[in-house]
């Protein structure tokens, strides 16, 4: 015990007296955190960002003004007035992702095309081609203004004129379309219904100036949208923090670099001679190997525990159960552990090894969802990426923390990391006893 | 007599088919330094190797203080100190860190643990320096602390593999004067090298390998005595050696034997007594033949010679 406990004193004390290994594992991490974190809806008082859009208005009518009002008032945009070239200049360098033209005139022309007809006006929209998600995102608000305005300004009263409009023109049509009577009536109706409105909002107005209060507001009408949402972001504790992910991801990988320099460190212990040295003493392989498993376990640890602390301080992020993020951190230490006795065990060289690890680490938190959420994987992909161990320690750190699912959520990712530590470990040192005959 | 310390009993170790040790037998007695010496790839590290428990042997067995030694924590382990031809150390811990380490590992803790350490860095002359790190230290004294750290837990057999290897002189005569306090102490010793003159002035017992097989193993005077010559007289002549003159020398009482090569002449002696006649008769002749003697030089027969008697070839090749 003496020899284990002096084998595991030492590495820590080259650990922490290694200034370059702590800035490369504690210092970057942090900061890429912060920066990815940010980049993923930062912390839980974040508001969900709003999407700029460029609005060319040129119609000044009363329905182009409403259209206009209508998406400046949209809680998901932005809207930035400017002139038509100065639209298609910042989306064309890549400072606005859309901008929409509301030409001269569109309103009346729009209001006369409600019901068919064949001179639609158009709407022009400038889009950056890399934002295309964005552009189907604002053609819906867009969609959404120019019907509720459009068919308010056709039903509602002063719409009159609208309606005998397109009544003449339908009664002077030539074509034998059997549509066209149907149409016929129910634009009739519709007339007949505006001029009721319009009588009754005469009648208020006329008994408000003999009673010389104001006039009531006429009660709107056209078409709506027919309901409302309430979002509510659903987990299980604390809600979503970017942070919660992103220092989970950069810990992960950058923990994952401090296991290889574990194990480049062996192959230079054998390289120099401080390897037989140990083997030279009255200790076992095994000793000395799991010396190094227990050192690497703890700092490991201790470098997650360091930047979740930093993340709980700086970025608020909470982790819902604390026994089941040391269960993750601990069992993932473990693997990291064992994925450097791996890395030493198989390498020929310091130098190859070190390369080859680096590449087999890069792509383990790539597919483990270190660098982009896994959710957005393709379904394959997420499948997949569960023979991946990474994968199971960035879902279980997600899952003690913004998702707050508890012990009970942590387990299987507990236990699926400790079966890669056993599986590692055991290949491991199985190659180290054979190479030692 | 001196009881046996170590008995290595005909071991052998192959690396594929290339037979890196074979069949080498020898002993090490209570209080005897043993000069291991072959060129390089001789097998020497590897019968190091497999006395410190680094390596399995095929065939064979050693047996220390009367435990066999093998593969993991053996008893017969804790009697033996390795000092490994590279520095075994740890350059970013401090030296009484690094030796707090390799003395744990042998078990030694608390108060005994530190006044080991201290004893070592004293022996060593680097307690001064205890607290600064090996990458602050020169090559001789980083030399000196690989020496220590082997040490701490007072072995009965210390195991030196190519120690000066890379040391300027300084530091050499440094080190040299450490293993000689350790063998005053009557601590047993076994020194490889493929530098004849450090075995020399070390060595009670030498075993020469070569090809991974015991050449020779016997004590240095014994060695000499294979020599026909035991001492050397080098000449250059302002004239390449006539053959009467090879032939007149190589009748002097004495004489082993004459070689000419160029300008110069090397005449082999029985022993060195023989060498004033023998430089006497050489500067007569010389006169008389009108060739002058430019320069002479006399010298014992080393382990070199040695070695070149055996195999026929330098020790350094």
């Amino acid at each position: 015990m003496t020899a284990l406990i002096a084998l595991v004193r030492k590495d820590l004390i080259l650990y922490i007296n290694d200034k370059r290994a702590l800035m490369l594992h504690l210092l970057m991490p942090v900061i890429l955190a912060a920066f990815f974190g940010s980049l993923f809806g930062g912390g839980s008082e974040a508001k969900t960002s709003k999407i700029e859009v460029g609005l060319v208005q040129l119609d000044q009518s009363d329905s182009g003004k409403k259209i206009a009002a209508g998406l400046k008032a949209d809680s998901a945009l932005k809207i930035v007035e400017l002139s038509a070239d100065d639209a298609k200049a910042r989306v064309r360098a890549g400072k606005l992702p859309v901008a929409v033209v509301i030409p001269d005139g569109f309103g009346e022309q729009a209001a006369d095309a409600l019901f068919g007809g064949p001179n639609k006006p158009q709407l022009p929209v400038y889009y950056d081609p890399s934002q295309s998600t964005v552009l189907a995102m604002v053609k819906g608000l867009l969609t959404q203004q120019v019907m509720q305005v459009t068919s308010a300004a056709v039903i509602s009263p002063k719409g009159t004129r609208t309606t005998e409009k397109q009544l003449a023109a339908l009664r002077a049509s030539t074509d034998n379309n059997p549509d066209n009577a149907q149409l016929s009536d129910f634009l009739t109706s519709l007339k007949k219904f505006q001029d009721q409105r319009a009588a009754a909002e005469a009648g208020k107005e006329a008994a408000a100036k003999a009673s010389g209060k104001p006039a009531p507001a006429a009660e709107p009408v056209g078409m709506t949208m027919p309901y409302t949402t309430q979002d509510q972001a659903l987990s299980s504790g604390p809600k979503y923090n970017g942070y919660a992910h992103s220092f989970a991801g950069m810990g992960v990988q950058f923990i994952l670099f401090m296991g290889i320099d574990m194990g480049v460190g062996i192959l230079l212990a054998r390289r120099t001679g401080v390897w037989n040295r140990l083997l030279a003493a009255p200790v076992s392989l095994i000793t000395v190997l799991g010396g190094r498993a227990i050192s690497g376990t703890l700092i490991a640890m201790g470098l997650m525990c360091a930047m979740f602390a930093c993340a709980a301080l700086i970025f608020k992020v909470q982790i819902g159960s604390v026994a089941g993020f040391l269960g993750i951190a601990a069992s993932f230490s473990l693997m990291t552990a064992a994925f450097g006795l791996l890395i030493a065990a198989f390498g020929k060289t310091p130098e190859a090894a070190r390369g080859i690890a680096t590449f087999a680490t890069l792509i383990m938190v790539m597919l483990g969802g270190a660098w982009v959420p896994s959710f957005v994987f393709p379904e394959w992909v997420q499948q997949l990426t569960l023979v991946v161990p990474t994968r199971w320690a960035i879902d279980g750190f997600d899952a003690v923390t913004w998702r707050g699912l508890g012990l009970e959520g942590a387990l299987v990712p507990i236990a699926v990391q400790l079966g890669f530590a056993v599986v590692f470990g055991g290949i491991a040192a199985w190659r180290f006893l054979r190479d030692q005959k | 007599m001196a009881s046996v310390l170590l008995s290595v009993n005909q071991v052998s170790k192959s690396y594929g088919a290339r037979k890196a040790v074979d069949g080498v037998s020898f002993q090490v007695q209570q209080g005897q330094t043993v000069g291991l010496i072959g060129p390089n790839g001789a097998g020497k590290s590897t019968t190091v190797g497999m006395i410190c428990g680094l390596l399995r042997s095929d065939s064979g067995g050693i047996v220390m203080d009367g435990e066999a030694i093998g593969q993991g924590p053996s008893e017969a382990k804790r009697k033996i100190g390795f000092v490994p031809q590279d520095l075994a150390l740890y350059e970013d811990l401090s030296s009484l860190e690094n030796l707090k380490l390799f003395g744990a590992l042998y078990g030694l803790k608390g108060a005994l643990l530190k006044q080991r350490c201290e004893q070592a860095l004293a022996l060593v002359n680097l307690a001064d320096r205890a607290h600064d790190k090996p990458s602050t230290y020169s090559g001789g004294m980083k030399r000196r602390l690989n020496i220590a750290a082997a040490l701490l837990h007072d072995p009965q057999l210390l195991i030196l593999d190519e120690p000066t290897v890379g040391v300027d002189p300084q530091s050499r005569n440094a080190i040299f004067d450490t293993l000689e306090a350790l063998k005053a102490q009557g601590r047993s010793l076994i020194y490889t090298s493929h530098y004849m003159e450090e075995v020399e002035r070390l060595a009670d017992h030498i075993v020469i390998i070569d090809h991974g097989k015991v050449l020779a193993d016997e004590t240095p005077a014994a060695l000499y005595r294979r020599l026909p010559a035991q001492a050397a007289l080098h000449a250059e002549l302002s004239a390449a050696p006539s053959a009467a003159l090879l032939s007149g020398v190589r009748a002097l009482p004495g004489v082993t034997g004459a070689q000419g090569e160029g300008n110069a002449l090397d005449i082999g002696l029985a022993d060195a007594s023989h060498a004033p006649a023998t430089l006497a008769w050489l500067a007569a002749d010389c006169a008389t033949a009108g060739v002058t003697l430019l320069h002479f030089a006399t010298a014992k027969t080393s382990l070199e010679n040695i070695f070149l008697n055996l195999t026929g070839r330098s020790l350094r090749d």
